[in-house]
């Protein structure tokens, strides 16, 4: 993927675009808000990562800028700040995802790459096929290997949030702010519980498993190699 | 109704009510000198009636000499019958009521002339005595009494001059009379006065005492009123700001000093953060260091997660906190947290209930109440030991909501309930079990964002933990 990382701290400007090229993206960087803005709107990328606090000009008005331009690139935005009202602020503002500083490069990896790969907005698939795991969203069924499957109502979405992104890491907030819907930092661990009981529904009885534990980031469904 | 008590922030944190009136210092200053006016009143008095009497007593005794020594000089002039008639035109020049006495008796003793029949049985040989009238032959039923001079006329005659005192002595009791109403009034008007006095002063101590109390309940920004007249109440208020002032200042300033550092640290820490990190992607290709390496980063996340919780909660307390409310039902927002935590008591074989009794809305930032009450479950379940119940009840109340978190862990003791929100605090029980000591001023910090309260009770055995919630915020601005 091609990335632009818009950050003036040239000590996280460094760790993270090595930890992006060492995944493979072609990353490229703005050290003040200006310069990125001029080189967001020039060239096509496939990902931004803003810095809210920038010299020249701010994270949030680089966003603005670029939505006025009809310009629907994916963005992700770094806040040193972190509370959770300025989420919404920077939501609003037209950021497609929000993550506070200090954050693990597994987490931004994880943001960025499903940011990258998020489907057209049009078309959202209601049939989802992962190996021999099938979903049926609207139906609401759900079988492997012709074996009915029954979920509880979060079980279903969190597999469904799963299998949309199959082949990505998902970290445990991504889980939380997309399957619960809040954005809250959680004391425990709560959302490995949830996992591997949905693990132990679709995974238990069947040879391959589908469901991994990605140390250290999260979690990731995957077609078995 | 109590009449000194109408404004008090809360029920039971008044200083002064009705019966401590009677017992305020004003009020026993003012008794004491109540008493002391009324004894020196009463010395006062005494004086005044000692001295008349005296005066009077010794006019009439200087009348009597007098008369004696008319009567002597008559008795040397013109002899016995010269006195006797002297006597008798005294007798009855006066009126029949009149107040002299008179008696001229020969040396036998017989009386010769006189206003009264015969000696007083006490009379002395020369000089002054009292006795009592004999009034048989008058209509006065009372006894009166008199005043004399008994003289010696050469010859053996004797002489006795007086004067019937009944009307001094009435005069003296009536002085009696007056006075003691005076003292009467005297007690009254200086009760009455330290009365007023004390009230007076107790409602200007009682607003200095208010302000202390809604300062103790929270409130630290309020100030005591200080008026124009610049008294030296108004200097002990003035100097009380003062003091809360720098207080205040002082608090802030410790705050301020501990939220910059950790706003300070933050930076260095992350950058530390992110060099472990690339090390231990670097290292766990050969995976010598790998593991010590992990164990690093993980403290350089604790240590992170602390001072990101810190600084959450230093703007979540804050003026500057903005949040953004909207509204919720609040039975759903208690469902999701207890759906989320289910999978987790399960596995302590706890019994997570919810109990909702009616459908409550408030305006509130959800993610915010989803936190606390998180934080909430999160320790319930922590604590409850296995196979112990864990009760979530939402109750709908007039100025808006409560939820209530109910364990059956060790409970916190009553005196540690105030510390529990303190940053860092962590108290006995709860030392063995992981924690930053950080969750329940979280908590306490988002309930006061939205102007609720939040109260601990024993569950016997267990803790629980209430939070009321306004259902308009505009509701509850005070």
């Amino acid at each position: 993927m091609r990335i632009l990382l818009i950050e003036d701290d040239p000590e996280t400007s460094r760790y993270v675009t090595r930890g992006l090229r060492e995944e493979g993206h072609v990353t490229a960087v703005a050290d003040n808000g200006a310069d990125g803005l001029s080189m967001a709107s020039d060239e096509d990328y496939d990902v931004l990562i803003v810095d809210r606090m920038l010299p020249s000009m701010d994270g949030l008005s680089i966003v603005q800028s670029l939505r006025e331009q009809d310009n629907p690139v994916p963005v992700l935005i770094l806040s040193a700040l972190g509370d959770l009202e300025d989420r919404v602020v920077g939501l609003r503002a037209g950021g497609d995802d929000y993550l506070p500083k200090p954050f693990a490069f597994e987490e931004l990896l994880a943001r960025v790459e499903a940011l990258g790969r998020r489907p057209n907005k049009g078309s959202v698939a209601t049939q989802l096929t992962v190996a021999d795991l099938k979903m049926d969203v609207l139906a609401r069924k759900v079988q492997r290997a012709d074996q009915l499957i029954l979920l509880q109502p979060r079980e279903f979405r969190l597999l469904e949030y799963l299998m949309r992104h199959s082949g990505q890491v998902v970290t445990r907030t991504m889980l939380l702010e997309n399957v619960w819907d809040y954005h809250f930092d959680p004391q425990t661990n709560v959302i490995d519980v949830h996992v591997s009981r949905l693990r132990a529904k679709i995974d238990r009885d069947f040879d391959e498993p589908l469901l991994h534990t990605v140390r250290g980031a999260g979690y990731m469904l995957r077609e078995p190699e | 109704m109590n009449l000194y008590c109408t404004r008090c922030a809360a029920p039971g944190t008044c200083y002064v009510n009705q019966n401590s009136f009677l017992a305020s210092s004003t009020f026993r200053l003012a008794l004491l000198y109540v008493m002391l006016f009324t004894v020196s009143v009463l010395l006062l008095f005494s004086f005044v009636y000692w001295s008349s009497v005296r005066y009077m007593a010794s006019q009439s005794d200087a009348a009597i000499r007098t008369e004696i020594q008319t009567l002597a000089e008559r008795y040397e002039n013109r002899g016995v019958p010269g006195l006797r008639r002297l006597i008798l035109d005294r007798i009855t020049r006066q009126q029949p009521t009149g107040s002299s006495l008179y008696l001229l008796s020969d040396p036998l003793g017989r009386p010769i002339v006189g206003n009264i029949s015969r000696w007083p049985k006490v009379s002395p040989e020369d000089g002054w005595f009292n006795f009592n009238l004999d009034t048989s032959d008058r209509d006065d039923p009372d006894l009166h009494l008199a005043r004399a001079r008994h003289f010696q006329l050469t010859g053996g005659f004797r002489l006795l001059v007086g004067q019937d005192i009944h009307e001094l002595k009435s005069a003296q009791r009536g002085m009696i009379t007056a006075l003691g109403w005076g003292v009467v009034l005297t007690v009254l008007l200086g009760l009455a006065g330290g009365f007023f006095i004390s009230r007076k002063m107790l409602a200007r101590l009682e607003v200095i005492n208010e302000t202390s109390q809604r300062i103790i309940a929270g409130e630290l920004e309020r100030r005591v009123p200080v008026s124009s007249r610049q008294d030296e109440f108004d200097r002990l208020s003035a100097n009380l700001n003062q003091m809360l002032d720098q207080i205040q200042e002082l608090m802030d300033g410790i705050r301020q000093v501990s939220d910059n550092i950790a706003h300070d640290l933050k930076t260095p820490l992350f950058h530390l953060r992110q060099k472990l990190e690339s090390l231990v992607s670097r290292e766990s290709s050969d995976g010598s260091n790998s593991q010590e390496l992990q164990a690093a980063l993980n403290e350089a996340d604790r240590l992170l997660n602390l001072f990101n919780a810190l600084l959450r909660i230093a703007r979540l307390e804050s003026e500057s906190a903005r949040t953004i409310k909207q509204p919720l039902s609040l039975p759903d927002l208690v469902y999701d947290v207890a759906e989320l935590y289910e999978p987790l008591s399960d596995e302590k074989h706890q019994h997570l209930s919810v109990n909702v009794q009616s459908p409550v809305s408030i305006l509130a930032d959800r993610d915010m109440l989803f936190q606390a009450l998180a934080n909430l479950v999160d320790n319930a379940v922590k604590y409850t030991p296995e196979g112990g119940n864990i009760d979530l009840a939402v109750t709908a109340e007039a100025y808006g909501g409560s939820v209530s978190v109910c364990d059956r862990g060790p409970g916190i003791a009553s005196t540690e309930r105030e510390k529990v929100f303190q940053r860092f605090y962590r108290a006995d029980v709860s030392r063995s079990t992981p924690g930053n000591g950080l969750g329940l001023s979280l908590v306490r910090a988002v309930i006061h964002l939205h102007n609720g309260t939040l109260t601990l009770r024993d569950n016997h055995p267990g803790l629980c933990v209430q939070m009321t919630l306004p259902k308009n915020l505009a509701d509850l601005k005070i």
